[in-house]
């Protein structure tokens, strides 16, 4: 079946350092109810549900099922849930929505590194027999790219800093985000990464929802098309892989159709500064595209939702007809390890 | 609003995994102080090997012995080791292609400070004194001035005595655990001797404990509501099995209770009552010791016990 699918509506918290004071469901529920209401639907009205995270952020098992509880799935509901980042629960979605079984959809996740230490947790994920043994934590295993990326020529420490100074500074225009304005460089965090090339850790949640054909024109008054989606994945080992290149960017671009013309605007999913010049290079944007008005991974790097958020950062500014064409990226595992890339566009103005 | 708890949560697990035949081949070498690669289909020499090639996903398992030397693809300087990383003193992390392999391996580089430290210094393996069988019998690497070796490695059979079949991997994460706003509270109060739960402001239910919203209707609970202490036993086990770490004499009865006034069960312990005794609709109340922020146990109030009916929505 050939349907036209679109992102109506996206939502998400002020990303913060702790939010200690509320559970994941406490800070989860208000932005639940946000996306909601700019629909005007209601949890019965939703199709199909399907969110990201990982206990091992805040420790905590089965956190994703008490997270439900905010949706109020009862009577019960169509559900879903994935081990990774909102953009691929987004990904499910989709597919549900192309089969005909749904014609809405709800997407949301978050993640709460403040409990843990977020740069450990994160070795959680690596090969468990030759990698995970040594606990690279995920600033040393970025700063092994960004060193293969000096070293190839293709950026220095300077245009790293201009990267995080660029980012910072547009989000300044981002109330939600966590990190704005004029941050230093600072000192290294593992050389060649100094702090400032890192995002900053926090909590935080995001929801959008989708909603196919004549029933996104509806829900809102310029949906974003999903005009094509994609992910693809790299060898696990860090030492087959080109550090310096993209090839799974590159792929899940073209399968998405993002070369078949220009796109305007860009939210790219690169947590360190050194990543946002591997993904310039895969997905050959030149200086006339928007590359992270949001601020980006930078300014807010909510694990887990950080993905879904270029998404519906990508499609609000279709919603408010900043843009007609615009490219969202999410990546998941070291150094861009996957990668998902969706291209959204509004209708002809 | 209350300062929020917080409590150190450690998660600590053994994880006991079993070895693919080039895995543990590769494993036990690095006991005996042999670093294996496996040849690609194309003719290419992974180290570290793995079972499928990862361009064709074809299964490979011909192996090869490579030189304990080789050349840094590239590094990372990290001056504050953490936790559990090889080396307790600052360390470059690298990508080390050893000579005769193709692909690079991650680990660390002991070297004096990261001006000691470029791309394509030559380094080898220092090996760990004591080796079971793990990435960590390469204690790191340490830079050796030598030139390259070319040579083509030679075959290698993978076969050693007493190869290891599986690796013990244990990992450890502290974390500082926040229960949240409606859980705060509720525990603030319990130990106050009080059970306060919360209620839906849409369906009414009262939850307890709360966890800040209702699972039927997605809205937020803010209402507090005091409930019991007294209860009724809606449904119950018991229990045969001693637990680890638990100080309780089998067999005991772990029950559901629900508080008078809560819109469904909680789990307690059934205490001060013989176990084969314990019935739905026992009515029970919370047993305190002193100091204790919860109740150690229930105890039969001595009431006539509650009608079914009153308690068989909260089963």
């Amino acid at each position: 079946m050939n349907r036209e699918i679109a992102v109506v509506a996206f939502a998400q918290t002020d990303h913060r350092r702790t939010s200690e004071e509320l559970s994941e469901v406490e800070m989860l529920m208000p932005v639940l109810h946000e996306v909601l209401d700019r629909t005007g639907l209601k949890t019965a009205d939703i199709g199909f549900t399907c969110s990201g995270s990982s206990d091992y952020l805040a420790g905590r098992a089965f956190s994703f099922t008490l997270a439900l509880d905010g949706v109020g799935a009862w009577p019960p509901i169509s559900e879903s849930h994935v081990e990774m980042d909102g953009a691929w629960a987004l990904y499910e979605a989709w597919t549900k929505l192309l089969t005909g079984d749904a014609d809405t959809a709800l997407v949301y996740s978050y993640g709460k590194s403040s409990p843990g230490p977020l740069r450990d947790v994160l070795t959680r994920q690596l090969d468990p027999y030759y990698v995970a043994p040594l606990w690279p934590d995920s600033v040393a295993l970025a700063a092994l790219q960004a060193q293969a990326l000096i070293d190839a020529g293709d950026t220095d420490e300077p245009a790293l800093a201009a990267v995080a100074a660029r980012s910072r500074a547009d989000a300044t225009a981002n109330s939600r985000a966590q990190l704005r304005g004029s941050v230093p460089a600072g000192e290294y965090l593992v050389r060649p990464l100094r702090t400032g090339d890192c995002p900053p850790i926090g909590d935080g949640a995001a929801a959008v929802i989708l909603a196919a054909g004549e029933r996104a024109r509806e829900l809102c008054d310029r949906p974003a098309w999903i005009r094509g989606i994609d992910h693809r994945i790299e060898a696990h080992s860090l030492g087959v892989r080109d550090l310096t290149d993209s090839p799974s960017t590159r792929l899940a671009a073209q399968k998405a159709g993002a070369f078949q013309r220009p796109v305007d605007t860009a939210e790219l999913h690169a947590p360190f500064t050194s990543q946002e010049v591997v993904l310039r290079k895969a997905l050959k944007l030149d200086d006339e595209v928007r590359v992270n008005p949001s601020g980006g991974a930078l300014a807010a790097n909510p694990v887990m939702a950080a993905g879904l958020i270029r998404i519906g950062e990508a499609a609000a500014r279709v919603h408010r007809g900043e843009s007609d064409r615009a490219l969202a990226h999410a990546t998941s595992g070291p150094c861009l390890q996957q990668n998902l890339v969706a291209v959204l566009e509004g209708d002809p103005r | 609003m209350p300062e929020a708890l917080k409590a150190p949560l450690t998660v600590e697990f053994p994880f006991t995994r079993s070895l693919s035949p080039v895995q543990s081949a590769f494993l036990t070498g690095l006991r005996e102080r042999i670093v294996l690669g496996v040849r690609t289909v194309d003719g290419r020499t992974l180290v570290p090997p793995v079972e499928y090639d990862p361009v064709t996903a074809e299964e490979i398992r011909d192996l090869v012995e490579v030189a304990p030397t080789g050349t840094v693809t590239t590094w990372a300087w990290n001056h504050a080791p953490r936790r559990d990383q090889p080396l307790d003193t600052p360390f470059a992390w690298a990508l080390v292609r050893l000579d005769g392999a193709d692909t690079a391996l991650l680990h660390a580089l002991d070297a004096p400070g990261p001006d000691a430290v470029h791309t394509g210094m030559r380094v080898r393996v220092r090996w760990a004194e004591e080796r079971t069988g793990a990435i960590t019998d390469i204690a790191c690497f340490e830079p050796y001035d030598s030139s390259p070796n070319e040579t083509e490695p030679a075959d290698h059979t993978g076969e050693f005595e007493n190869p290891v079949t599986g690796i013990v991997a244990p990992a450890r994460l502290d974390y500082t655990y926040s229960p949240g706003r409606a859980q705060t509270a509720y525990i603030n109060a319990l130990a106050e001797q009080r059970n306060v739960g919360e209620r839906c402001p849409s369906c009414r239910k009262v939850y307890v404990p709360p966890r800040g919203a209702c699972p039927t209707c997605g809205v937020a609970t803010s209402e507090q509501v005091e409930v019991g202490p007294h209860g009724t036993v809606t449904t119950f086990c018991i229990v045969n099995i001693k637990a680890k770490n638990l100080d309780i004499e089998v067999p005991y009865v772990y029950a559901h209770i629900a508080l008078d006034g809560a819109g469904l069960a909680l789990h307690g312990r059934i205490g001060g009552i013989p176990y084969d005794q314990v019935r739905m609709g026992l009515r029970v109340e919370p047993v305190w010791t002193r100091g204790a922020r919860y109740p150690d146990h229930y105890r039969p109030t001595g009431e006539p016990d509650a009608d079914y009916d009153t308690y068989r929505e909260l089963l």
